[in-house]
């Protein structure tokens, strides 16, 4: 008996397959529909967006994060899993519109601050937020924090990351809490921050909500801010 | 084939064309002039049949010769003995093909270890904050026979290691000489499907071992074809003197056609000179001694070049492993046997630490990585030896095995094909247009396949203790409880109504009952 749809698209973000061009973490699965074609072909059959979101792409993610936790998958399962939801994401976006979901889980925007070129640490944050079901601004590297309020009011965001990997930019992330506050917008969006030199203490130190160690806690402190609200 | 250990695709050779041919000139030239010493009756007389000159002395109350050994004779004996030895196992998947003429490895335990070094979490607390703090306490006890089990046990489940040498001396007070060949031998074969190599301590028990391993093997025919015990003689005592008693075991064990180390182990600076040169002169041409006895006695018998040349501490004139000067030795002898085409038994990783930590890992290291450089079929004293070779600890040897994984995985080829480089190119062109410019996805499928090498899997969460000896001891403990693979109730039992010395804890099945 053929697999349900959903239980396909579940299996298909496990296995990080974002189209039939994909590879699995099986052989023998290019050519075979990957996530994009399977949330394509859900919609077809009518089946609903919510469905295909919560038990389909949100489900598959749910258990790469068991299987990360339990020492079975590793980083490059988590981020070709994300990729493989974003790709499902996409298909499903038009759909989404109008029924108040277009966000997922909330909007974030993202940015490497001011005259700091890394962006890896921030990439995978990206990738991870988005495949966790939030939608993401990524403006890149070296961002003004003007320009990333900016983006942030324009959006209607709900959360600002902000990254830095150098003790000589990392003090640049208060310039974006300051920013904020300048505007009147501290009290509907909150900031997160993370990078190597980064931690608990300078978070509060610059007057940030939060700070995530890896990819990994970003989406738990994304997750406990959209969740605490407009507590701050 | 044997599939264990790794090949090494390009040998690190330490010496010129020229200088193996001068090193081989120069052992041949020591072994005509001084000669060797030669306790041992039978071998001189094997030896003058081939023009060897002889002369008779008086060492104390010892009958000795001088026999001055042609280079024809030792020629001839290279020629008579096989390039390729093959150690037997109880399962066929781990037997070990040694060809001289290929660049295999294979890594073993071994040798003989006093001391089993027990590790014990203790909890202290802090005298500054009170906090709780875990410590591995290392206590000393005498090897016996339940340890050597326990050995051979966990030997079995590293997957590094491809052969067992006893690595536990055995002290229990029913263990006498005329007993104690039949048990280790037996604790070893019914705990591990490994090859088993090892020494006799009494050339009247070798008769029963051998049984024994007909027994497990199946018949006399089949032991010869599928040989689950090889042996291990120290025949030469440097510098060039050829030991009456262990020259008996060596002649014997030729002639039942199973496969022998010629094992020789002198000390630079003090039975064998320090430096480079003549140290690899004197224990070639030791080895080639063994070697010729060894082939006089049965022409193509199987025989294993092994030298364990090693430098003295200026100190205390204690053997020193974790040296440069070690690596030196050793490469070139390796060199040597492979220039002979006879396998060859070598040696690396023992510490001169008393202790698993950081001045055991720098000398484990440098010899686990270097040796094996030079290819040579054997490398013994592998897993766990520590205090030179005093001591025998296994989380040491755990951890020893992960650093052998290591230098395995350093020997991978580098995979530059047109083939490749044009998947390369694909690769490359595809992340350079997807958002983030990420390899993961290529990482993955790597990491799936095998291709990754694991990391190291003791590394713990504290940021200012090192758990990694904590964390061994957690996973030797978990082996401890895996079920060993013994020999059947029938073999055991039958081995236990045929040779005589064996003692009946042993026996798992008699015991049940």
């Amino acid at each position: 008996m053929s697999k349900d749809i959903i239980e396909m698209i579940v299996d298909n973000v496990l296995q990080g397959r974002r189209n039939k061009d994909d590879e699995g973490i099986e052989e023998g699965t290019v050519g075979q529909p990957g996530v994009a074609e399977l949330v394509g072909d859900a919609l077809e059959k009518g089946i609903e967006p919510d469905k295909i979101l919560l038990e389909g792409l949100s489900r598959g993610m749910e258990m790469v994060g068991e299987k990360y936790e339990s020492g079975e998958y590793f980083i490059p399962d988590m981020l070709t899993a994300a990729e493989a939801v974003e790709a499902g994401m996409e298909v499903m976006e038009p759909h989404l519109v109008g029924k108040g979901e277009s966000g997922g889980k909330g909007k974030i925007v993202l940015a490497t601050v001011e005259k700091d070129l890394h962006d890896i640490g921030k990439n995978l944050v990206a990738i991870m937020l988005k495949g966790a079901g939030f939608s993401v601004t990524d403006l890149g590297i070296d961002v003004p924090a003007a320009r990333i309020v900016e983006v942030a009011e324009e959006e209607g965001a709900d959360i600002i990351g902000l990254s830095a990997l150098l003790n000589t930019t990392m003090i640049n992330m208060e310039d974006v809490v300051k920013e904020l506050e300048q505007k009147g917008l501290r009290q509907k969006v909150k900031v997160m921050i993370g990078g190597a030199p980064t931690s608990d203490d300078f978070a509060r130190e610059i007057g940030a909500d939060t700070y995530g160690k890896d990819a990994f806690a970003a989406i738990r402190e994304a997750d406990k801010l959209l969740k605490a609200g407009g507590d701050n | 084939m044997s599939e264990r250990g790794v090949i090494i695709s390009n040998p690190y050779d330490r010496l010129s064309k020229e200088q193996v041919e001068l090193i081989d000139k120069t052992s041949l030239e020591l072994l005509q002039h001084p000669g060797i010493l030669c306790y041992h009756e039978e071998s001189v007389a094997l030896l003058e049949k081939t023009g060897a000159i002889i002369k008779k002395t008086k060492e104390g109350e010892h009958d000795a010769w001088w026999v001055s050994i042609p280079p024809g004779a030792v020629k001839e004996a290279l020629e008579t003995a096989p390039s390729k030895v093959t150690l037997g196992a109880r399962v066929p998947e781990n037997r070990v093909v040694l060809d001289a003429e290929k660049t295999r490895v294979h890594f073993g335990s071994g040798s003989e270890t006093n001391y089993w070094l027990e590790v014990e979490p203790e909890t202290y607390i802090s005298k500054d904050n009170k906090g709780e703090r875990v410590f591995p306490i290392m206590k000393k006890k005498r090897g016996n026979l339940e340890l050597l089990c326990r050995s051979a046990h966990l030997a079995d489940q590293f997957e590094n290691l491809d052969f067992f040498i006893r690595n536990v001396n055995v002290q229990d007070a029913d263990i006498t000489t005329d007993n104690k060949d039949v048990n280790v031998f037996f604790a070893a074969l019914n705990n591990l499907t490994k090859p088993v190599i090892s020494g006799v301590a009494d050339l009247e028990q070798l008769e029963k071992v051998v049984k024994m391993a007909e027994i497990i093997a199946g018949g006399s025919d089949e032991l010869r074809k599928n040989p689950l015990v090889a042996f291990i003689t120290s025949v030469i005592k440097s510098p060039l003197q050829v030991v009456d008693e262990t020259a008996e075991k060596l002649i014997a064990i030729a002639r039942l056609g199973l496969p022998v180390v010629i094992s020789t182990s002198p000390q630079g600076g003090s039975t064998a000179p320090i430096d480079d040169v003549g140290m690899v002169a004197q224990v070639n041409a030791e080895a080639l001694a063994g070697i010729t006895i060894n082939q006089l006695a049965n022409p193509g018998a199987p025989v294993i070049y092994g030298a364990v040349p090693v430098r003295a501490r200026m100190d205390d004139l204690h053997d020193m492993y974790g040296v440069p000067e070690f690596c030196h030795y050793t490469m070139a002898c390796a060199q040597m046997a492979r220039y002979y085409k006879v396998p060859c038994y070598s040696t690396a990783g023992v510490g001169d630490a008393k202790v698993p930590g950081i001045q055991a890992t720098m000398e484990k290291m440098l010899t686990h990585t270097m040796v094996p450089l030079a290819a040579p079929g054997l490398v013994h004293y592998a897993f766990g030896l520590l205090d030179k070779t005093q001591t025998f600890c296994p989380e040491q040897a755990l951890l020893d095995n992960h650093q052998i994984g290591m230098i395995k995985f350093l020997q991978r080829e580098s995979g530059v094909s047109s083939d490749t480089v044009e998947k390369t190119k694909k690769v490359v062109e595809e992340v350079m247009h997807s958002p983030y410019r990420m390899y993961a996805r290529y990482a993955r499928g790597m990491l799936r396949r095998g291709e990754i090498f694991s990391g190291f899997p003791f590394e713990g969460e504290l940021e200012d203790q090192d758990q990694t000896l904590l964390l061994a001891h957690e996973k030797i403990k978990e082996m401890e409880q895996t079920e060993v693979k013994h020999l059947s109730e029938e073999i055991c039992n039958r081995i236990f109504d045929k040779i005589p010395g064996l003692l009946p804890r042993l026996n798992p099945y008699r015991e049940v009952k």
